[in-house]
């Protein structure tokens, strides 16, 4: 076999993985055309940010489940996760009356803890993935109520609090882009995340624990440490969205969360990650976020009633893993 | 027997496409009523395809199908089984958790009124068919309960449910110990003598000559030949199979009396399974395994290699004590295990030839941030490729694309890049076809030859003398007995069945 004929070859395997990409990018761009089409106020500056800042929240939530997804596993804890890492951030900053930096590490700290706790449940302990963190969404709510005395805890104190998502560094020095910093974090994240993936030893090990967990455990490799580490790294990034959150609203709302988990799946799932493990991209997550965030920003210019977005959401889940299923059953 | 049989099916020139593959090429085959009919051919031969096309899953493109001397479409699963020809799959396709008689009729329960499920008359038919296999079975079993054999003739009396005359059986006896495979062998016989037509697909040589009426072979898509079972010498059909004869090489046993000691295992206990074993490997030497299913082979294997830790025992490798109680242990003392399920414990299917050669090595190919050494790793990916011969386009060929023989070799690539110098290859050829076969051989000898210490476990007698130096036998959790290379059969067999309290002379 040539060399020229080797890298068709090599690129031929590598294309399934693309075309799958493709697809969620396409709905995703027929989507924004459609809804431009239907409103002229649609595809306008203001409300592009509105919708990239709507995605933001979600989106990095997303971005830390894929990781666990791909794994094999499942994480419902990351919405009242989210939701803890927040408060800890408003105990340390306006209780405690530290500064901001302290807050940033206090809320990914808290993530990236709770996301070990979780993954020595699942590694070390062989509770499945579902039950741990079901039992872990409701500690998690139950601690931030406790923690909290079921209030909210306000930013007011710390100044700069809520630039770490509405203000926009980027507009700061380009006026004729005001992306909002959540956005820019949300697209940092993705972007640091989807190298761990495709290049790290830790990423690697993420794709192959989805893909056959026993036999890298009988390659020698520490599979529970690996996989602790995997549910940690998530957690650390779920931190990153309770800051997110905390700072959109100014206040760390301790009844929020429950049903941020299933969002972010949804977003996975739309994106093309298999829930079997094994499989997946954070290229297509992001896309996922997005596709949702502009679904419920147009049917809203489009003055459809909420209760309805809801349902269109569920209908896009189902056909967007159909059209994936389809996609695949072609290629074989 | 024979030609006064009424034929039961004709295929006549079947031809099956797939892209850039021409999988049959105007294969033709018979089968008559009361006969087992072996079909053989390499992995890749086509006969999984051409059975397929019997079955109704594939559609041929050319060619046509007769039954009982009618051409007949088989456009689905359905029509084939309505034409009383059933198939039973190599990977048993049973639902667990439901019991003997639910899994039988499946689909076609018979009903009571309101939807409810007529159980009684559903065990009294599953029962019913036993009793026409002669065999003792509870229809309210359930099947998680039962041997794999025993969920085989669960399987078999399916099949026979469905009225077949024609039966399919792809490797039957892959997962069967020997009194199993007699007891399938009555029934098979049964069957015949009552008229259904046996199709029997296996690579096990004393099986075809113990059981079938004719071989056909196959090779390369197309059809070789079709010979009467017992006129025809097992050579001979090998060589029909590969185009070639295989050589019957023997094992020269080097003069190891000079070598270090690799791996030393004293004492070695766990349950009931493993009861204090003592052996000690040499550096280029070949130990074989033999036993029974169930002797504790693969238990020791897998004690020695810390999946499942021993609760006595030392094990010493190059002189010095190790504790192994994970298999990263074992992988940093040196030692590589090559399991006989390469699919659920040696491979990451999904993933890519160069991903599961680096496996077990990927922290040695990372920076400080955990980046992994691409480049580096295509590399010594593609050196593996070519040194072990592992036939594959490339090296970002995903391993579930490739032959069981070339798996195995990607497995063997793993523990070689991660410097192991003992390793235990625990049924190293199961499921691998011939010509392969005596390559990984080949290769086997070639790793000893270079210093690696290697244990060989093998049901396959022939495999454990053409291939070890010493031959260790295993009874019921014990170490029965150490053989020099090249003993006899029957030597081996007296070890692998002396029982506790007994001795041999």
């Amino acid at each position: 076999m040539s060399v020229t004929e080797d890298k068709l070859a090599e690129r031929r395997a590598l294309r399934g993985a693309a075309q799958q990409k493709l697809l969620a990018f396409a709905s995703l761009i027929v989507l924004v055309i459609g809804f431009s089409l239907a409103s002229p106020n649609f595809f306008q500056v203001s409300n592009i940010m509105a919708i990239l800042q709507a995605a933001s929240v979600n989106g990095v939530l997303a971005v830390g489940v894929t990781l666990i997804i791909i794994t094999g596993g499942i994480d419902l804890s990351i919405g009242t996760l989210m939701t803890f890492c927040a408060v800890m951030t408003g105990v340390v900053l306006t209780w405690l009356g530290m500064p901001l930096i302290l807050g940033v590490v206090a809320s990914i700290a808290t993530g990236a803890l709770c996301g070990l706790i979780s993954g020595t449940f699942v590694a070390k302990m062989k509770i499945p993935p579902f039950i741990a963190t079901l039992g872990m969404m409701l500690i998690l709510k139950g601690l931030s109520l406790i923690v909290t005395g079921t209030k909210p805890i306000y930013f007011n104190d710390t100044p700069g609090f809520t630039l770490i998502s509405q203000g926009s560094l980027i507009g700061a020095i380009f006026p004729a882009f005001p992306v909002p910093n959540g956005v820019l974090i949300l697209f940092l994240v993705a972007g640091v995340t989807a190298w761990i993936l495709s290049r790290t030893v830790l990423g690697r090990y993420t794709f192959a624990l989805g893909s056959n967990e026993e036999a890298v455990r009988l390659s020698g490799v520490n599979t529970d440490a690996w996989k602790m580490a995997i549910y940690a790294l998530a957690g650390g990034i779920v931190g990153i969205a309770g800051l997110l959150i905390a700072s959109r609203l100014n206040s760390a709302q301790p009844a929020l969360g429950l049903g941020y988990e299933l969002e972010a799946i949804a977003a996975v799932v739309i994106g093309g990650t298999s829930l079997s493990g094994g499989r997946g991209t954070i290229l297509g997550t992001l896309i996922g976020a997005l596709i949702m965030s502009v679904l419920t920003n147009g049917l809203r210019v489009l003055s459809v009633a909420p209760e309805w977005q809801t349902v269109v959401t569920g209908a896009i889940i189902i056909i967007a893993v159909y059209a994936d299923q389809l996609r695949r059953r072609a290629a074989s | 027997m024979g030609l006064a049989m009424p034929e039961l099916v004709r295929m006549e020139g079947i031809d099956k496409h797939f892209p850039g593959v021409h999988a049959l090429k105007s294969v033709s085959f018979d089968l008559r009523a009361g006969e087992v009919h072996a079909l053989m051919g390499e992995n890749g031969a086509g006969k999984s395809t051409l059975m397929k096309c019997l079955s109704g899953v594939y559609q041929p493109d050319g060619g046509r199908i007769l039954i009982d001397g009618a051409e007949v479409s088989l456009p689905s699963p359905k029509a084939a089984q309505d034409l009383g020809i059933g198939i039973i799959h190599q990977e048993l396709a049973l639902m667990a958790d439901l019991n003997v008689a639910q899994n039988i009729w499946i689909g076609r329960e018979p009903r009571l009124t309101f939807g409810r499920i007529d159980e009684r008359r559903q065990n009294a038919d599953a029962a019913a068919i036993f009793q026409g296999m002669n065999v003792a079975m509870d229809p309210r079993a359930p099947v998680s309960s039962l041997t794999i054999a025993r969920q085989q003739m669960v399987e078999i009396a399916k099949a026979l449910s469905y009225r077949s005359r024609v039966l399919i059986m792809d490797e039957p006896t892959a997962a069967l110990n020997d009194s199993e495979i007699a007891e399938l062998f009555t029934i098979i016989r049964k069957l015949r003598a009552e008229g259904v037509g046996i199709i029997y697909i296996s690579h096990k040589m004393d099986e075809i000559k113990r059981i079938s009426d004719r071989v056909t072979v196959m090779r390369d898509g197309a059809y070789v030949g079709t010979v009467e079972a017992a006129e025809t010498p097992i050579s001979r059909i090998i060589s029909m199979m590969v185009g070639r004869e295989l050589s019957d090489e023997t094992v020269t046993v080097p003069d190891l009396s000079a070598a270090e000691t690799a791996l030393e295992v004293r004492h070695l206990s766990r349950g009931r399974e493993l009861k204090d074993i003592s052996f000690a490997l040499k550096k280029g030497e070949v130990l074989g395994f033999a036993g029974l299913m169930g002797a504790g082979r693969t238990e020791l294997a897998r004690a020695i290699f810390g999946a499942e830790p021993p609760d006595h025992g030392e094990i010493i490798v190059h002189g010095q004590h190790v504790t192994i109680r994970t298999p990263s242990d074992a992988v940093a003392a040196g030692i590589g295990y090559l399991s006989e399920d390469r699919k659920h414990y040696g491979l990451a299917l999904g993933m890519d030839v160069r991903a599961n050669i680096a496996l077990a090595s990927m922290e040695r190919y990372t920076d400080r941030l955990g980046r992994i050494d691409e480049p580096r790793l295509r590399d010594i990916a593609r050196d593996y490729i070519a040194s072990l011969k592992i036939r594959t386009p490339h090296d970002r060929q995903e391993v579930r694309l490739l032959s069981g023989g070339n798996q195995q070799k990607v497995v063997i690539a793993k523990w070689l890049l991660r410097d192991c110098d003992i390793l235990i290859f625990d049924e190293p050829t199961r499921g691998i076809d011939v010509g392969a076969k005596a390559e990984i051989y080949r290769l086997l000898g070639d790793l000893a030859a270079e210093g690696k210490a290697i244990i060989v476990i093998s049901s396959e007698l022939p495999e454990i003398l053409r291939l070890s130096h010493r031959i260790a036998v295993m009874c019921e959790g014990r170490l029965t007995g150490i053989l020099p290379g090249g003993a006899g059969q029957e030597e081996i067999m007296a070890l692998a069945t002396e029982r506790e309290g007994m001795t041999v002379q």
